[in-house]
């Protein structure tokens, strides 16, 4: 019986769904060696111990909330120090980051705090005796590597959407401690948290995410993208690099090796010929559905569902049939 | 920078099951590396002084990168010899801290992560292992006297960072456009010189188990031709997939 630990990511004083991901881990780590507790750690302005609950929600025990008015934006020293002495006073047999923008950061200097090694952008990981099997996409996604993980604690980052959050409440005692370094001494400060997106979900959120490429001819077709991910109502939208770099879209919607690496239920690519940089992105989504023109494009070779023809054709009877289809739920 | 085949080959998984199969495979550097030699350079001609340093990490073919690195504008490189490059980000950081340590550096660049592994850990770690300040996944840089401000990407956001030097910085693709190496440059990259040593790895404590190919998508990949597939589509994503 071992406890674990989950870092809960949040921005703007708002707990991310990798945060729930990664308790949702560590929780299954816990079980797996018989049960122990899970341990959360959150860190923000004051008022951030407001989110703690929802933690429990997910199989939290215990909560632990750092509340300091320099902690409003992500201080990645302060952080890294904090969480580092959390898990080295805790006893952790695992703990669990998200590969997010924020936990790729993070994750690292926590493990190298820490004198320990760290398995990066995990998929699916299993505790064999005291070790963890880890597995990883590399080489742009086209082989997938078991990873041997050995010694404790064992520091995981999950890649986000890889591992679905499961609700397991639990009544997570919650508990206030301050940071592990004083914020003022940070050397480095983010200084600004520029929104790009207006909507609620992004790439790093939304459970489904609808992707255009340059199949959509100008950056004013994105509107038949956006209307999609409406329909749906809980998509983001992404892009590939071609149409970032043409600036039809902000940089920070690029899914591929240069941009996001996600992990959806439900991809939907349109108008993508799937180049490999854009593949190493999204190929582990769960269900991946392609439109596009050319039936030989690559992005059919890793669709589970495909339609060739014409976008500015499919698109908005796509978007009419998934509206309906909420709708009649 | 590290050393990584081309990305565009189709790869095979060798007997042993646990590595790729050697032949055909290509070897460059890796892009984002490329894009943080672009960023030194620019720096270093921007303030008139001082030279940039390469450092790779791996075995004898490691030094064909070097030499690229050097005809691109590098003035010196170091080979850290090792077999070949441990999957263990820490135990490379060890090996790379090793070397850094009390080179008197102003800036320490990575990529934001190798394109092989995709892990980007091993700046970060060389950071903690050396204690100076890192950014990391670096897409605007601005340096000044002794500090820096940048602009890292998020999901749907970005966040601006001020960091004082000494510091690691990992660089994001699309900061600087890398230059070409010129034939001059070739020429002279045979005169510079190349040190090579022994790596200081750490301890391997994350190894590779296996490697495989990703499973085959067992959809019918191919519902139908122009929007008379829609209803089928929609269909399935409810039935199979539930997503809808």
């Amino acid at each position: 019986m071992a406890g674990t630990f989950a870092f809960a990511e949040s921005r703007n004083g708002e707990l991310r769904k990798v945060g729930f991901e990664a308790v949702t881990a560590a929780r299954q780590a816990a079980d797996a060696s018989g049960g122990g507790d899970v341990h959360a750690l959150i860190v923000g302005a004051p008022g951030i111990a407001a989110q703690a609950d929802a933690l429990g929600r997910y199989g939290a025990d215990n909560v632990v909330v750092v509340e300091h008015a320099a902690l409003e934006r992500y201080s990645p020293e302060v952080v890294a120090a904090t969480a580092a002495e959390r898990i080295r006073s805790g006893q952790y047999r695992a703990a669990f980051f998200s590969a997010s923008a924020q936990g790729r950061d993070l994750a690292p200097r926590v493990a190298a705090q820490l004198g320990v090694t760290l398995a990066s952008d995990v998929i699916a990981f299993e505790l064999q005796g005291d070790d963890v099997l880890a597995q990883h996409p590399a080489y742009t996604g086209k082989v997938i590597v078991t990873l041997r993980l050995t010694g404790v604690p064992a520091v995981l980052s999950l890649r986000p959407g890889a591992l679905t959050a499961v609700e397991q409440p639990r009544s997570a005692r919650i508990e206030q401690a301050a940071p592990a370094v004083d914020p003022a001494s940070a050397r480095v400060v983010v200084t600004e948290l520029l929104q790009q997106t207006a909507t609620k979900l992004d790439l790093g959120e939304a459970p489904v995410i609808v992707s255009g490429g340059r199949g959509l001819r100008a950056a004013e077709h994105f509107k038949l993208v956006e209307d999609l991910a409406a329909a749906f109502g809980n998509a983001a939208v992404g892009a590939t690099r071609a149409v970032t770099d043409d600036g039809w879209r902000p940089a920070t919607d690029q899914i591929g090796q240069t941009g996001r690496l996600v992990s959806p239920d439900l991809y939907v690519a349109v108008g993508i010929s799937g180049a490999i940089q854009h593949l190493a992105g999204m190929r582990t989504a769960k269900t991946i559905v392609a439109i596009n023109k050319d039936k030989d494009a690559p992005i059919f070779k890793v669709a589970d569902y495909g339609i060739v023809g014409d976008l500015f054709e499919i698109m908005p009877r796509l978007t009419d049939e998934v509206r309906k289809a909420r709708g009649s739920r | 920078m590290k050393r990584v085949p081309d990305m565009e080959l189709r790869f095979a998984i060798a007997p042993d099951r646990k590595s790729l199969e050697p032949s055909g495979l290509k070897y460059d550097m890796s892009d984002f590396d490329g894009y943080a030699l672009e960023v030194a350079l620019r720096l270093v001609e921007k303030s008139g002084a001082g030279e940039v340093v390469l450092i790779s990490l791996g075995p004898d073919g490691v030094q064909e990168t070097l030499r690229k690195g050097l005809a691109i504008g590098a003035a010196r490189a170091v080979h850290l010899q090792a077999a070949d490059v441990p999957v263990d980000g820490f135990a490379v950081a060890h090996a790379l801290a090793a070397e850094l340590r009390g080179g008197g550096y102003d800036l320490i660049l990575f990529g934001r992560m190798a394109t092989d592994t995709a892990s980007g850990t091993v700046g970060p770690m060389v950071a903690e292992l050396l204690g100076l300040p890192c950014v990391t996944a670096i897409s605007q840089l601005d340096v000044a006297e002794g500090s820096g401000t940048a602009r890292r990407d998020l999901e749907g956001a970005a966040e601006m960072v001020r960091f004082p030097m000494p510091a690691v910085l990992s660089i994001d693709e699309g900061i600087a456009r890398p230059r070409l190496a010129t034939l001059k440059g070739i020429m002279a990259a045979k005169k510079k010189p190349l040190e090579v040593k022994p790596a200081a790895l750490g301890e391997a404590r994350l190894t590779v188990e296996a490697m495989a190919l990703p499973a085959e998508r067992s959809g019918p990949r191919f519902l139908g031709e122009g929007s008379d597939a829609v209803p089928e589509l929609v269909q399935r994503l409810r039935t199979e997939a539930k997503v809808l």
